[in-house]
């Protein structure tokens, strides 16, 4: 039996890869540099490594665009590396927004200023409360491999979002998932809550990987392949069962919208999302979202394209009952953490009506339902990132953070330009115009509307005027409410004031001027097969 | 041959796995249910394999043996840590987060 030699587009790959060797320094970082200096060289190898990722992306797009006699051409987009990933136009962006975000939330997890220490533990394997813990912090020791943990995390997500088969998709699902459950487990304070996220993520996770995984393999059963282009012409002419297809389209939906946070498979974002170290929790926001909304249109519009009718109506229940539960159990949270899981929750469920629109053709210039998904993504990630680091800052009297509602009231008095970037933040999430959210929802409804899905899309609209409701309560309270005793703000350094204020001009930006990105979207919106 | 015997089988083993996972309150032996839904996953993909024809399916058993025996690293050194700081496994210990 011959087997070729496989091949790899190296430059096209190169983003990637500087994540994944910035990952693999960071680790040889770990093992043979002293404490000190340690810290500096992680978070600078981090950061070096998503912002150099971003540089040969630009490099690479602006590369593409141009053709060999020298005239400007459209990004087409190839399969890399004997088609296990496709780096179509919607790839480029995609990748794009995870090396961005991946460094805003990074910069996050080094910041130490505000308590001499980073918010993850001294010593993680220590007993919570024990003497082993106490010498720990004593000696000022610190995870610095939470930067290499998270970089492995972002590798597998820009795999995920751009797999070309089931199973690269399947191992890149398992590189991000991994990193995670580690990282939720690292809380500095409220070690056991800490602990108790991370074992209920990774038994949920794996869970939800094994279901993807049967599915998958379902599929494969089906259509002999686990190309997404064979998939998807095998729908028609294959001789198998129905019903393997239809129970693997299920379970893999079951994998890929419990990554989401989709209703029913929304237990463990609340908890996780409280018993995680924020900035860890700002991170998991946007970033697993962001690959999990790629992974699942690349999947329900590529390979299983052609089965649409048969997920859009339950995708559109899902959506229904996810911005519903997202919505109004938010109203009753008196946590602000638990509170923004719950609106990741709601946020989800707006994204899956865009989902369920499968619109995909599109005049000249509009954004299709993947284009709208982007661009949402896009605002909830300038949100959200500024938002949970906003939580970090505000202190309690013994050092640990302020996640009670009730201790944010009458920060608007004390200090109003932090009271002030949150509320923008929240009118975003609210979905108020002249922010980004505005105009990611209008798109996202558009794309449901378009798609033949007007009553999905009414819907979506009056649960987005009842969420507007929980984010408004909470900016009375901070502008109107009585000053909490108690509470004070930390002195946070660049790292986490340059995520702040980067992500509240995007926010103003993208809510002030939207048509420069959606010119770009506009271009790169359709999936290459 | 006909596949619809093996993919009953590994249908059924997938479904005990997932009604254990459940069921069972002690975090290991949940975990190990995880593990035989894997398992009933590769018993798929190697029928299908043999169904089909190509080796496909064969090289992606060794893929998923490979990512479950990462997931049993990150996963008991996460239950080997709520162990020692609660001294138990079980699931329903693990409840602070419930408000």
């Amino acid at each position: 039996m011959n087997i070729a030699d496989p091949t790899f587009e190296w430059f096209a790959l190169s983003p990637v890869l500087a994540v994944l060797a910035a990952a693999c320094l960071g680790v040889l970082a770990e093992a043979f540099l002293p404490q000190k200096p340690r810290y500096y060289a992680q978070l600078a190898l981090a950061e070096i490594g998503l912002l150099g990722g971003f540089a040969l992306l630009v490099w690479n797009w602006s590369a593409a665009a141009v053709s060999a006699s020298g005239a400007p051409q459209a990004v087409t987009g190839a399969k890399l590396a004997m088609g296990a990933l496709v780096f179509d136009p919607p790839s480029y962006l995609f990748w794009g927004a995870l090396l961005v975000f991946g460094a805003l939330a990074v910069a996050v997890f080094g910041e130490r200023a505000m308590t001499g220490a980073t918010a993850f533990a001294a010593s993680v394997s220590a007993i919570p409360g024990s003497q082993a813990e106490a010498d720990a912090i004593a000696a000022k020791r610190e995870h610095t491999e939470v930067f290499p943990l998270a970089l492995f995390s972002l590798t597998g997500m820009m795999v995920f979002g751009s797999a070309g088969d089931l199973l690269t998709m399947f191992v890149a699902l398992e590189v991000m998932s991994l990193p995670l459950y580690l990282l939720s487990g690292m809380g500095r304070r409220r070690r056991l809550f800490s602990q108790e996220a991370a074992l209920k993520y990774f038994l949920l996770g794996s869970f939800a990987s094994a279901f993807f995984l049967f599915g998958m393999a379902l599929l494969y059963g089906y259509s002999g392949s686990f190309d997404f282009a064979v998939i998807d012409t095998s729908l028609a002419t294959s001789e198998m069962n129905r019903g393997i297809l239809l129970a693997g389209l299920g379970l893999m939906a079951v994998g890929l919208l419990f990554k989401m946070g989709v209703v029913p498979f929304q237990s463990w974002v609340p908890d996780v999302y409280a018993g995680a170290p924020t900035p860890v929790t700002g991170f998991m926001a946007i970033c697993t979202k962001l690959a999990a909304a790629a992974g699942l249109a690349r999947v329900f519009f590529v390979a299983l394209g052609g089965e649409r009718w048969s997920w859009q109506p339950v995708f559109a229940v899902l959506a229904i009952a996810t911005m519903a539960v997202g919505v109004i159990l938010a109203l009753s949270q008196t946590d602000l953490k638990r509170l923004l899981a719950y609106s990741a929750i709601s946020h989800a469920g707006f994204l899956l009506t865009a989902v369920v629109g499968a619109y995909q053709f599109v005049p000249e210039g509009q954004l299709n339902s993947l284009g709208a998904i982007f661009y949402y993504l896009v605002a909830y990630g300038f949100a959200t990132i500024p938002a949970f680091a906003i939580i970090t800052t505000l202190r309690d009297t013994s050092g640990g953070e302020a996640t009670d509602l009730a201790k944010w009231s009458g920060l608007g008095k004390s200090n109003p330009l932090l009271a002030g970037i949150f509320s923008l933040l929240l009118l975003s999430f609210a979905g108020i115009p002249l922010t980004a959210g505005f105009i990611g929802k209008w798109a996202v409804f558009a794309a449901a509307w378009q798609g033949g899905f007007w009553w999905l899309a009414i819907t979506g609209i009056g649960f987005s005027l009842v969420a507007a409701y929980v984010y408004i309560k909470v900016i009375v309270a901070m502008f109107f409410g009585e000053p909490a005793e108690g509470v004070q703000l930390g002195q946070a350094s660049m790292l986490t004031w340059l995520p702040i204020s980067l992500g509240a001009i995007g926010t103003l930006w993208l809510g002030l001027f939207p048509a420069q990105l959606m010119d770009l979207i506009a271009q790169a919106q359709v999936f290459v097969k | 041959m006909n596949p619809d015997l093996v993919l009953w089988l590994a249908a059924i083993l997938f479904g005990i796995g997932a009604l254990g996972l459940m069921t069972r309150r002690n975090a290991l032996v949940a975990f190990m249910c995880v593990e035989l839904m894997l398992n009933a996953a590769n018993l798929v993909l190697v029928t299908m394999s043999n169904v089909h024809g190509g080796l496909d399916g064969q090289v992606a058993a060794f893929f998923v043996m490979v990512v479950a025996a990462a997931e049993v690293t990150v996963g008991l050194s996460i239950i080997v840590m709520v162990y020692r700081s609660r001294r138990s496994t079980s699931v329903d210990a693990a409840n602070l987060l419930k408000q």
